[in-house]
């Protein structure tokens, strides 16, 4: 690192915006207890009668864990909860409009698995004052992710739900292991790269456009990688799958810095896909309906893309601006509360809707982003790009599916989907990212020691009277 | 600082995907959503349509297809107050089995999204409130359309047929009538068992009660087809309607020995050697006819015919329709059978009324059309159809001549059961063979009243007569009367 590159960052310091933070959860609570109180206008003509209660427990959430932070990490970035706060109300207004015309009961789930979320975002902060301390988990996450994706084929405790046996039940409750640990994997992958990125960048052999590394700096990643990848296709989760080869290709290319990563992950991507399509009937039938949904929809037919050209005629029929709530017909879709959450905002909210959430989607990608861009420690630069990455990837292999972008593969809508596990794990990534954050953006701890942060000092001075 | 290449290279790969999302949503949601909307199978699309105020469709100051508040989930119940008589022109309005006729072809209007109807359409689009649908006019005239259905209906149960009635001068359909019918109210029913039974019963039904024979029907249009031949030979300058024409009992067709190719006249007197064409149409003289074809030849005739309207489809309001054909290239002996209306043949009632209509306005032949005007809710005039010339088929003094003969066969001939005291009437009268001999002819009459502005088409399918020129009048010539005078008294 050199000293000039340090001071040119160094030199400007970033402010708590913790006003900014509360300004913006207030936007975002109007937001979701709006979008309540319009469910409850447009489907039965009334405005709901809990909704002051639903709306102060929405409000008691988000500001609780606005105070914690202001706590443990006053520095953290102040665009991410509010948009995860819009997210979530968002995505409870359209799963209780769901249960008005399906006579279930998603929405008060939903909302306890938030608080478990939104408690266990705030053990995160409290108990992590440093990120940094993770990477001395980095085989005990690896091992843990590994048992978890496990943990469904264990006979008694798995349950096969639409053809994927990627759940466990205990009691009452389902829960999807892989939701968490997409996020543990994360943990691992960037614990052992930040050790061995020198030697996995510098020695091997060269073969086509890329220096392999050594067999033994590559190997125990390779393994838990095709680990938990072999899971997955055992399982039939084609989205996981997707999801976790994507991270380990960001997480690899950025730790190392080669390019050529890049080109060997996409070829085996391809060859794997193509593999895939040959040997997997279930493949080939994913694939056949993403090319045209229409020949396999309606009497006569297989009936297999009903859940995604009823997803597509409700986006058709939303249009610019929507149906506006209790005015379409988003329960015609099998699982609009889970997979396809985003066909009935489609329907109702519209383009507009459909647009805004990407973009709040893209916010919370962009933060993370930046997070690791200014982030002073390897570890954390990698943990916030994977966890970016994943972030990203997932709403693009779900939202992508479900518009008939690429072939549908089954996963959660980040934050708006009905599912405990995935808004539980979504709520402890957001927490991770604020971490890293706040430890970026806080002042450097020590000044005076060399020449160079001297000078880094001076600059400071300067730019903060100018400001 | 290290790693930060690659992550700025991250961001821009997801800036990427976060656009073709956006993208691809925008084409969907705004491109696509046309298609979307007009696939058959979405239930969306046809529920909302169901369920919302559809506009009335009129005829004279009455509704014969109108929605009425229902209480049930469906707000709305699509009635038909006189559903026998008018169902070939409203069609049908079903949750099951969508939507037939003017219900389908003026779906945008009577559903308000028709863009004529754009003025409340832009307000409701920013309200996001369902549009008020529009009303049809039709050019159906009422008194014409009673005749039609009374005369029709009078000739007993189980009668197959169907009458047209058009304003020869204008296009517009003046009356339409088939048989057999069907009481749309119960396929618009909310009761979607009992409308299954009934889909069930109607498309099992022999008697096909969903067809509109009146454009959906082809059949050889026998003697009637003898007024093109006519007005072929006299465009072609072969006649004029003063000339002798050639007669005789009996005609060998070219190409042709002995009984099969031997053309005979049923007995009516057609002289030797040549007669008055007056006395070959009144007499619908079939070796007069036949010979004419020939000496007009197969280009002529089909030129005359396609200017007519056969071999193409020229109603727009009302679909599907049959095409009316006249054969390209027959050989000689077909073409004499061409002349009267045989061989291949094939014509609706509606073309054949049409032939009639474009005599009747010198000539030349209007596009037929049903709606007239398409209304807003509150019956404000958004758009009214203007009449537009089809084609000039034959010149004005072949048209005249044509007439003269025709009227003629009203007065002295075949046709004379359409003659209206104090009127002058045109008629023709046609019979023929269905092909099976075990089925009974096919009863044509045609007709117009040249200083009138209403020209008739009657075909009965099932008709119990014998194969005579005068008993194929006696069918359908009072019904052809009655619809003029119901649109001449007026």
């Amino acid at each position: 690192m050199a000293a000039g590159q340090q001071g040119a960052i160094m030199g400007f310091v970033h402010r708590r915006r913790r006003g900014a933070e509360l300004f913006l959860l207030v936007l975002a609570l109007a937001v979701g207890v709006g979008a309540y109180a319009a469910v409850g206008i447009g489907v039965e003509g009334e405005v709901p009668v809990d909704l002051l209660g639903y709306g102060g427990w929405l409000a008691g959430l988000v500001v609780a864990a606005h105070v914690v932070i202001r706590f443990v990490a006053p520095y953290a970035d102040p665009v991410l909860l509010p948009v995860v706060a819009a997210l979530n109300g968002l995505g409870l207004a359209v799963i209780h409009r769901l249960d008005l015309a399906d006579g279930t009961t998603f929405a008060r789930q939903q909302l306890t698995w938030m608080t478990l979320g939104v408690l266990l975002f705030v053990g995160t902060l409290v108990v992590l004052r440093d990120h940094r301390v993770l990477t001395r988990f980095t085989y005990t996450s690896g091992l843990a992710a590994i048992v978890l994706l496990l943990l469904p084929l264990v006979p008694g405790l798995g349950k096969t739900i639409n053809g994927a046996r990627i759940w466990i039940g205990v009691g009452p409750f389902s829960f999807q292991p892989g939701e968490v640990a997409k996020v543990l994997l994360v943990v691992a992958f960037a614990g052992y790269l930040v050790l061995h990125r020198d030697a996995l960048a510098l020695a091997g052999r060269r073969l086509l456009v890329v220096d392999l590394p050594r067999g033994r700096d590559l190997g125990p990643i390779l393994a838990m990688w095709l680990i938990s990848l072999g899971i997955l296709v055992f399982q039939r989760d084609l989205g996981s799958s997707l999801l976790f080869f994507g991270l380990f290709l960001v997480m690899l290319y950025v730790a190392t810095e080669r390019p050529g990563w890049l080109v060997v992950g996409s070829t085996l991507f391809l060859g794997g896909a193509l593999v895939a399509w040959r040997l997997f009937g279930h493949v080939r039938t994913r694939v056949d309906i993403w090319l045209d949904p229409f020949a396999y929809y309606g009497e006569g037919t297989s009936d297999q893309s009903y859940q995604l050209v009823e997803s597509l005629f409700g986006m058709g029929w939303g249009g610019l601006l929507g149906r506006g709530f209790g005015e379409g017909s988003p329960d015609r879709i099998p699982y609009a509360e889970s997979d396809f959450i985003v066909g009935a905002i489609g329907e109702e909210l519209g383009l507009t809707g459909v647009i805004a959430v990407l973009l709040l989607y893209g916010l919370i990608v962009e933060r993370a982003l930046r997070a690791a861009l200014i982030s002073r420690d390897g570890f954390g630069k990698l943990v916030a790009t994977g966890l970016a990455s994943v972030f990203a990837l997932q709403v693009f292999v779900v939202v992508g599916g479900v518009t008939r972008l690429i072939p549908l593969t089954g996963l959660t809508t980040p934050f708006l989907s009905y599912g405990g596990s995935s808004l539980v794990a979504n709520w402890v990534i957001i927490a991770l990212v604020l971490r890293i954050s706040d430890l970026a953006r806080r002042p450097a701890p020590s000044v005076g020691d060399t020449a160079g942060d001297a000078d880094a000092d001076a600059e400071t001075t300067q730019v903060v009277r100018l400001s | 600082m290290t790693m930060n290449k690659p992550i700025r290279t991250i961001s821009i790969f997801c800036l990427l995907l976060f656009l073709a999302l956006m993208v691809n949503a925008t084409y969907l949601q705004y491109h696509a959503a046309g298609d979307l909307n007009d696939d058959q199978r979405n239930r969306r699309v046809i529920d909302a349509a169901y369920s919302r105020e559809r506009g009335a469709i009129l005829v004279g100051r009455d509704s014969v297809a109108v929605s009425e508040p229902a209480d049930d989930e469906y707000e709305f119940l699509r009635t038909y107050p006189q559903p026998f008589k008018y169902a070939p022109l409203t069609g049908f309005f079903s949750y099951t089995y969508g939507a037939s006729a003017i219900e389908r072809t003026q779906n945008g209007v009577l559903s308000g999204e028709d863009s004529r109807l754009f003025v409340t359409k832009l307000v409701d689009l920013v309200s996001n409130d369902q549009s008020e649908g529009g009303n049809v006019q039709l050019t159906i005239d009422p008194a014409a359309q009673d005749a039609a259905y009374a005369g029709l209906t009078a000739l007993g149960k189980g009668t197959r047929g169907s009458v047209v009635a058009l304003q020869p001068s204008s296009g517009k359909v003046l009356a339409m009538v088939s048989l057999p019918t069907y009481d749309p109210n119960n396929l618009a029913s909310h009761d979607f068992s009992a409308v299954a039974d009934t889909w069930e019963r109607l498309t099992d039904d022999p008697g096909q009660p969903l067809l509109n024979r009146a454009i959906q029907t082809t059949l050889p249009p026998g003697s009637t087809f003898k007024v093109v031949t006519a007005a072929a030979a006299i465009e072609a300058g072969l006649y004029t309607a003063e000339d002798q024409v050639p007669g005789g009992a009996s005609y060998q067709l070219p190409l042709t020995s002995g009984e099969t190719g031997l053309i005979d006249n049923e007995g009516r007197a057609c002289g030797t050697g040549r007669i008055p064409f007056t006395q070959a149409m009144e007499q619908s003289c079939n070796t007069t006819f036949a010979a004419l074809a020939g000496e007009v030849g197969a280009e002529g005739m089909l030129e005359t015919a396609e200017a007519f309207g056969f071999n193409s489809t020229y109603l727009e309001d009302l679909r599907p329709q049959a095409e009316s054909v006249y054969p390209a290239d027959p050989d000689a002996a077909q073409l004499g059978q061409t002349g009267l209306g045989q061989f291949e043949v094939r014509a609706t009632p509606l073309q054949m009324a049409m032939v009639v209509a474009g005599i009747a306005n010198g000539g030349v032949v209007m596009r037929p059309y049903v709606v007239d005007e398409v209304q807003s809710a509150d019956y404000e005039v958004l758009d009214k159809t203007e009449p537009t010339e089809l084609s000039q088929a034959v010149k004005p003094q072949t048209a005249d001549e044509v007439t003269e003969l025709m009227v003629s066969t009203v007065e002295r001939g075949t046709a004379s059961p359409a003659a209206i005291q104090g009127v002058e009437v045109a008629g023709k009268t046609g019979t023929a063979q269905s092909g099976d001999p075990d089925r009974p002819p096919y009863a044509w009459f045609v007709s117009f009243a040249p200083d009138e502005d209403v020209a008739v088409a009657v075909v009965i399918e099932n008709a119990d007569i014998s194969r005579s020129e005068i008993a194929g009048g006696t069918l359908g010539g009072p019904i052809a009367k009655a619809v003029m005078e119901a649109v001449i008294r007026q």
